[in-house]
């Protein structure tokens, strides 16, 4: 789109009086995404909408407006309605102060790619038609979606912070089944969608689904698992918002006290938004640079993602994880990263005696934060394994288990990782394959009410 | 902005080659209000507005949607919509044939008795604020926070079939919640539901709710579970309360009625259905208890409106009649695949995404077990489980389990104690095959759920669901360990 971020977020800053000082956010998304189920495609959309959030301070007080309407009418409401409102509020002693400028400003394109900018619906369908092919050639019912996305993140506010992002989000993923419990999964996400090989994630979820034909039941029980990327990423992003926040540790809601041992040694994990190995965002919502924070390190406790709220209250300053303003949620490791193991990765089921294979993890539910404890259910391809061998696809099955305890057990890490792009909350992960000792099943879907 | 906009998109698309085009225009209006701790923490006023046109060319589907509200965006727009319809050939497949609903026209105004926009923010802040104050006296607490919101939109919906329907609806809500937190422990209460309440209707709604009434009595709760004994673990009978059925009727039966889901269009997503197609007319769901309807008619109801976003007039339809079950929610794509016709539950969730199969309000009727108290009564051994702490549930909406916040023990007819960390987990049939009581109307309440999230790009939609506190027997409580 042809919009100018600089020059509208410089308008709306014009259009604060009244010695209040502001911050203004600009946000452009072009997503276009082709979505196929039952082998055809079914829904195919396109959306394009820029916002601009502004928030005004003034001794504590503090309001926020956004709008999409950017035009002159528009940005005058929407100063209109941030000064109201700031006019009302009740000062606020614990508000953060505008991000200063930094040394050097960040205009980042990390992660931005022409290829996924420039994609058409003829690409994406073409990429969905050879998901279809493979999975059709197994007599697989192929479902899945094929996106592309161009972000644009821009901040300025009236200390003379300008700081902004773009990058482009390329993702594939399917879904093949067979209708009668089988069932196989894979995806692809990278900043270039030249990278996705769409044939490739076809092959591989269409491998899962005709393998996982004809499942039978396993009773619950504490066994081995070998767990896939795709599973380790989810139980990353569950961990984003119960150890990572600096906000969940500060409210004593936290599984992971800093400087303690909370995982097993093989364990590290941290949060770097520059890295382009992952899906890069270079500055948060409020301006920040993105640190590199390290969080989980040989297994210790080492620290947590702050914003400027969370920052004031730990006597620390940000780290540049600030969703926008008002934020009550908290800051969001969005860009995490898990240090590889040693194992290549076909030895994480050569080297289990007996225990489960899990493709991936369904619906994850916090049952109580502080122990680390999550629920949640197998999918999309669980095997059961003995003497290094896939035996037989099994049931999916319910798991409510502390990850703390899990990653405490952790006996081997594959020496791979893959970039996963979580589907509910855009956190991104690259993470390895992991064996653990011990994991939780605690329920079957039993065999009777299967049709 | 809608006019001309309407007008040009709907052109460009038929003359693109379109064999059906709908427009929807939008323009909503958000205020978000949170207090924490004694401070005011967030004060927001949002407004978004756009339009999308959505197109049929050979019987593809193709859709395109755009803020700028300029004339020639909208030929624009729809021009894109025809491209994409275009590629979507490329996939193969049969063609979508829509169901034939009649176009009508007609307006459709959520009712109220004062607006909640007009309501000053000083009031709104008092209120806010008062509780705060209520929570504060009590000691114990690490967190306490008091939220509120309302919503206005004004949309417009015309088809090429000459559909042409103007909406003003009106959402508010507000709720609390405070924490309590030792070496050991973190727990939460909230009040009157987790996330809070919220309506269609205006702030006469918000007020009945006297949040400032039981701020003391759900915070004394939060500090009381620091030191409450764990659930036990076992098959027991359970009473659950009616914020908590509310989340059980979403989970395990809101969902699998999807008609979409169970056609396999969420596969990759939101997921499929134990419910196919075989099943209608046929399966117990339930008790003979149980009765379930998804009604769009409802006054206050989160998912009540004139139309639907494919013009399809709101509806109530029975989907479990005396435990069995007999409907789904369907759309004009999907409806005739099982030979009906769309019962009005398609929308979307903004001017940016397209409709999709929606929860209505999927109320559970109140039964003849009378009030609360009546039922615990009637209880010789089991618990009571209160108010949504976590949830989870499989692809096919068979194996649940849910946490609540809060459970009381009932021994002969009686509340015998406060237990923590209640959890629960069942087979969805089995489950409500073992329902033996539901209380009667006067314990029954319309619960908005604001966050129910389906599709890719994934769309948040605010659906509604009545019920009343209900009873179960053999259910598997207290699941993993808690040693
Ligand atoms: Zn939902």
């Amino acid at each position: 789109m042809g919009l100018n971020a600089e020059i509208i977020l410089q308008a709306a800053l014009d259009r604060v009086a009244g010695g209040w000082q502001a911050e203004a956010v600009f946000t452009n998304h072009d997503l276009s995404l082709t979505r196929f189920a039952g082998s055809r495609i079914h829904q195919n959309v396109s959306q394009t909408d820029a916002t601009v959030r502004l928030r005004v301070e003034r001794d504590g007080q503090t309001g926020v407006a956004s709008t999409n309407r950017l035009d002159s009418d528009g940005l005058d409401d929407l100063a209109r309605r941030a000064a109201a409102i700031g006019q009302k509020a009740a000062p606020n002693p614990d508000a953060a102060p505008l991000a200063g400028p930094p040394a050097e400003a960040v205009h980042s394109r990390i992660g931005w790619e022409a290829s996924t900018a420039a994609a058409d619906p003829v690409q994406r369908a073409e990429g969905a038609r050879a998901v279809i092919a493979a999975g059709s050639q197994h007599g697989l019912e192929v479902s899945g979606a094929f996106s592309t996305e161009s972000m644009h993140l821009a901040v300025a506010n009236s200390r003379g912070l300008m700081s902004s992002h773009q990058g482009t989000t390329a993702k594939l993923l399917t879904v093949m089944m067979d209708g009668k419990g089988s069932s196989g999964y894979a995806q692809a996400t990278s900043p270039d969608i030249d990278e996705i090989d769409a044939a490739a994630v076809g092959a591989e979820a269409a491998e899962r689904g005709a393998r996982s034909a004809g499942a039978t039941d396993l009773e619950p029980g504490e066994y081995p698992v070998v767990l896939s990327e795709y599973a380790m990423h989810v139980v990353l992003e569950y961990l984003a918002e119960i150890a990572f926040s600096g906000l969940a540790l500060l409210e004593g809601r936290s599984c992971m006290p800093l400087g303690e041992r909370v995982m097993g040694d093989t364990v590290t994990i941290w949060d770097d938004g520059r890295d382009p190995s992952g899906l890069p965002a270079a500055i948060d919502f409020e301006g920040v640079a993105k640190q590199r924070v390290m969080l989980v390190e040989e297994g210790i406790g080492r620290g947590v993602v702050h914003d400027s709220v969370t920052a004031k209250r730990a006597g620390t300053t940000s780290t540049g994880h600030g969703l926008p303003a008002p934020n009550i949620w908290g800051p969001v490791a969005w860009n995490l990263f898990m240090a590889p193991g040693t194992t290549p990765r076909s030895e994480l089921v050569a080297g289990m005696e007996r225990g489960v294979l899990v493709t991936r993890f369904w619906y994850l539910s916090v049952v109580h934060s502080k122990r680390g404890l999550l629920t949640g259910m197998t999918k999309d391809g669980t095997f059961w394994v003995e003497n290094g061998q896939i035996v037989r696809p099994i049931r999916n099955l319910r798991w409510t288990q502390s990850i703390p305890e899990a990653f405490s057990r952790i006996s081997a890490l594959s020496n791979t990782s893959q970039l996963i792009l979580a589907d509910y909350s855009g956190i991104a992960a690259r993470v390895p394959a992991a064996r653990i000792d011990s994991w939780n099943f605690t329920g079957a879907t039993v065999a009777e009410t299967d049709r | 902005m809608s006019g001309e906009v309407i007008e040009r998109a709907l052109d460009a698309a038929m003359g693109g080659g379109a064999s059906y085009a709908d427009v929807r225009t939008s323009e909503k209006r958000i205020e978000s209000l949170s207090v924490k701790d004694g401070t005011l923490q967030g004060a927001e006023s949002d407004l978004t507005a756009g339009f999308g046109v959505r197109v049929l060319v050979d019987g593809r589907w193709g859709f395109a949607a755009s803020a700028n509200s300029d004339p020639s965006d909208a030929e624009q727009a729809a021009l894109r919509a025809v491209a994409i319809a275009r590629a979507s050939a490329i996939g193969g497949g049969s063609p979508v044939i829509l169901d034939d609903t009649p176009p009508e026209r007609g307006t459709y105004q959520t009712p109220f008795v004062e607006d909640p926009f007009a309501v000053s923010l000083d009031d709104k802040l008092r209120l806010l604020f008062d509780v705060d104050a209520e929570m504060g006296r009590v000691a114990g607490l690490t967190t306490r926070h008091a939220t509120y919101g309302a919503v206005s939109e004004h949309k417009v919906f015309a088809s090429s079939a000459g559909a042409h329907l103007e909406q003003d609806l009106v959402e508010c809500g507000a709720g609390f919640t405070v924490t309590a937190v030792n070496d050991d422990e973190a727990q939460e209460r909230t009040y009157p539901a987790l996330g809070g309440q919220m309506v269609t209707g205006g702030f006469e709604a918000v007020r009945a709710l006297d949040l400032v009434v039981h701020a003391q009595e759900i915070s004394e709760q939060a500090v009381a579970l620091l030191e409450a004994p764990q659930c036990p673990s076992g098959e027991m009978t359970v009473i659950i309360d009616s914020s908590q059925m509310a989340l059980q009727v979403h989970e395990s039966c809101g969902h699998p009625i999807e008609l979409d889901r169970v056609l396999g269009m969420e596969a990759s997503f939101a997921g499929t259905s134990f419910l196919t197609t075989d099943n209608l007319g046929v399966l117990q769901y339930g008790s003979s208890v149980v009765n379930i309807d998804a009604d769009a008619t409802a006054p206050g109801g989160l998912g009540t409106f004139g139309w639907d976003d494919e013009g399809v007039p709101a509806q109530n339809v029975p989907i479990v009649s005396a435990g069995r079950f007999v409907g789904y929610l369907t759309s004009r794509e999907t409806a005739p695949i099982v030979g009906r016709q769309s019962m009005g539950s398609s929308r979307a969730g903004s001017w940016r995404q397209i409709p999709l199969i929606r929860m209505t309000n999927v109320n559970l009727r109140p039964g003849s077990a009378g009030s609360l108290e009546d039922l615990i009564a009637d209880t010789d051994d089991g618990i009571l489980l209160a108010t949504n702490r976590s949830w989870s549930i499989d692809d096919r909406r068979l194996n649940f389990q849910f946490g609540t916040q809060i459970g009381w023990l009932i021994k002969d007819g009686r509340r015998a104690g406060m237990v923590r960390n209640p959890t629960y987990t069942g087979i969805t049939p089995r489950f409500w095959g073992s329902c033996d009581a539901i209380c009667g109307p006067s314990e029954w309440t319309l619960w908005g759920v604001p966050n129910c999230g389906k599709g890719e790009p994934m769309q948040t939609a605010h659906v509604g669901h009545g019920a009343a506190p209900a009873r179960f027997r053999n259910v598997q409580v207290g699941v993993g360990r808690w040693g």
